[in-house]
């Protein structure tokens, strides 16, 4: 293990904190650009939703992590995002202008947003985002002659500098895995920036951080700005991978899924996004297994410790007719943000880190290192 | 004019449904500063017990409707012991996650238990209609703006007159310093997620013959409960009920005089344009701190 000591300033803002930072990025670095000459094509598809979840993760956390403004309106911004992309295309107007485009007009939504926000904490501010994508949700349903209401809108296939891009080729893989990488570096600077210092302090303590000269007005309408212009770059990614969007596609479902991404990665930490956002797309091929393997698995399991062929065969078609039940998803949803929320604050990161202080403190590790204290609800209403 | 009679009647009619819901939020919102997100499921798992009492076990109505207002109490009970209370007083964003956990959670069940169509359930009401010279009031939506005035009485005469309604706010404001004065903070939180559990009941079994039950109807109908809410100003029993009178009556002439859209968007732009210029709502505290 290595401790490090910080002694000044400069030490305190590395990108890298030490040369093993460098060495292990670099290797997963190099096996995700060599993965699609590896992997299957099913394998690569999941990637590329890693990729884009981890995105909006990304962009997340920036606001909900370390801004501390929650937001259920994530998806209403990827809507937006995508919606622009599927527009400007039809009228011919290359990839890099309609993504960066997508990227401006939804960070100027959201900095609209942001404006309202600035009066409103805690609850209401969940609120007030949750009205929001409720409000463009419909927006996008109704303004037909712009979204094509719910017929939802074809997406084209993209071309960079005229060479086609399908959706699920390798190309688009490096271009969507090339865009997280730019996002999680490009936060990374913000956050060690005078801005993302304003905006941690924002998160710890608004009077504290007005008190130190931080113009909090203009950093949270900033935080929703720029956590809204990221979401809309993944909008356009999401847009192409999926080919086709429609209103019902970005739901508060899809928000509350966003949610889940940074709350199961842990909310203080950009590994965090990119871990949730793995989580919460294997779901659905956790789920496939469940249907199609775990019955006969637990039929076996049940045959090997004797049970008869009969019994057998009676608890694998129970297990198949619950793993095909219709809720299964929502409820394993339900399960993980109760179960984190209560037992892992910290989230997948926070796990890791647990693990690595034990490992480096070994004979010294004290279970109550992580322990959360006894708090006393105090009234927020009269601040 | 007897069409915006027939629209205000049912309107106030909805909105008494969503000002029940809001009531939920308002009662845990005011003992512990947690906002429920779970509340209309909370309903609509009520309406599901009423249904199973009454529908599928035949019990008399009012019989199947206490059986199920005494099953959810006791369920509030659970989930407030079980999820909440080990994160009370943690930062808002955690147990209003744990709260939507909680909400996906029993909406996916009460889909694998009753299945997802919709369901009904006969009720004295549901047949009589009241006529007023041509104006037609069905008695259903009457039912459900007679048991609102009632329970919200009850409720507001509970917190502001008795001693336990008294613990309650005291509580609210300060949980460590109500514990010091005696307080039982603990069974007091209990109490008043049971109580709010039981509300969330009462408009789930009204509301069934209106709107049907299925899975998701806590969903629909609590998120438009929060501008309810919000528009009485959170923490005020009355302020919920005529903000969700004026959400159920906007939305309702929405639908009737705006074109076809701004029905499911009106209550939101009204929700946002409280938010900007009232924040506290209409009967919230405004609450300086005087240093």
């Amino acid at each position: 293990m290595r401790f490090l000591f910080k002694t000044d300033y400069e030490d305190d803002i590395k990108l890298f904190p030490h040369s093993g930072y460098v060495v292990s990025y670099g290797i997963l670095i190099a096996l995700l650009l060599i993965a699609p000459h590896v992997l299957s094509s099913y394998v690569m598809s999941q990637l590329v939703f890693v990729c884009i979840y981890a995105i909006v993760g990304v962009a997340l956390l920036i606001l909900t992590g370390f801004t501390g403004q929650a937001s259920l309106g994530h998806a209403a911004f990827l809507a937006i995002g995508a919606y622009t992309a599927a527009y400007l295309q039809k009228y011919n107007v290359p990839f890099p202008v309609y993504f960066l485009a997508a990227g401006a007009l939804t960070g100027f939504i959201g900095a609209l947003v942001g404006f309202p926000a600035l009066r409103l904490t805690g609850i209401y501010l969940v609120i007030a985002t949750i009205s929001f994508a409720l409000i463009v949700e419909e927006i996008l349903a109704r303004w037909e002659s712009v979204t094509h209401g719910n017929e939802g809108m074809r997406v084209k296939t993209l071309s960079l500098l005229g060479v086609a891009v399908p959706r699920d080729s390798p190309t688009f893989y490096y271009l969507c895995l090339a865009v997280l990488v730019l996002t999680i570096v490009g936060t990374l600077n913000l956050l060690r920036s005078p801005t993302g210092r304003a905006f941690v302090a924002i998160r710890d303590s608004e009077t504290a951080a007005r008190s130190m000269g931080v113009n909090v007005a203009l950093y949270k309408v900033k935080s929703f700005a720029i956590s809204a212009a990221i979401t809309g770059f993944a909008g356009v990614l999401f847009a192409h991978k999926l080919s086709f969007i429609s209103p019902e596609m970005f739901t508060l479902q899809l928000s509350i899924e966003f949610i889940i991404v940074i709350l199961i990665g842990g909310t203080f930490s950009l590994h965090g996004a990119v871990l949730g956002a793995i989580f919460i797309v294997m779901i659905d091929p956790f789920l496939t297994y469940l249907k199609d393997d775990m019955p006969g698995i637990i039929a076996g399991i049940a045959a090997a410790f004797g049970a008869g062929t009969a019994t057998a065969a009676e608890i694998q078609s129970k297990v198949a007719a619950f793993a095909s039940l219709n809720g299964l998803k929502g409820a394993i949803y339900g399960i993980i943000i109760v179960l984190f929320v209560l037992f892992e604050p910290l989230g997948l990161y926070g796990r890791w880190l647990k693990i690595k202080l034990f490992f480096q403190l070994f004979p010294l590790y004290k279970r109550a290192t992580f322990k959360r204290q006894k708090i006393y609800v105090k009234s927020e209403r009269n601040r | 004019m007897l069409d915006f009679v027939q629209q205000l009647v049912s309107g106030v009619a909805l909105g008494c449904v969503y000002g029940l819901i809001a009531l939920g939020f308002v009662l845990v919102y005011k003992a512990t500063e947690v906002v429920n997100f779970a509340q209309g499921d909370l309903m609509m798992l009520g309406g599901f017990f009423a249904f199973t009492f009454i529908g599928m076990m035949g019990l008399n109505y009012w019989i199947g409707f206490a059986g199920a207002v005494a099953a959810m109490a006791l369920f509030g009970m659970v989930a407030e012991r079980v999820v909440v209370r080990p994160i009370l007083g943690y930062p808002q964003f955690s147990i209003i996650m744990v709260t939507i956990g909680l909400g996906y959670f029993l909406r996916s069940i009460a889909g694998m238990i009753w299945g997802t169509d919709d369901l009904k359930i006969e009720t004295p009401f549901s047949q009589g209609v009241l006529r007023m010279g041509s104006l037609v009031l069905a008695y259903d939506k009457l039912s459900v703006i007679a048991a609102t005035m009632i329970l919200c009485t009850l409720l507001w005469l509970f917190f502001n007159k008795t001693t336990l309604g008294t613990a309650m706010r005291a509580s609210s404001e300060n949980m460590l310093a109500a514990y010091y004065m005696g307080i039982p903070v603990k069974r007091v939180v209990s109490i008043v997620w049971a109580i709010s559990a039981a509300v969330a009941t009462c408009a789930g079994v009204l509301l069934a013959p209106i709107t049907f039950i299925h899975s998701n109807v806590g969903l629909v109908l609590g998120l438009k409960a929060f501008p309810a809410a919000v528009l009485g100003g959170f923490g005020s029993i009355p302020g919920a009920v005529v903000g969700g009178v004026l959400i159920g009556v906007i939305e309702s002439m929405a639908g009737f005089y705006l074109p076809e859209g701004w029905k499911d968007v009106a209550p939101y732009l009204v929700l946002l344009a409280v938010l900007l210029l009232k924040p506290e709502g209409l009967f919230g505290l405004h609450v300086r701190k005087k240093v």
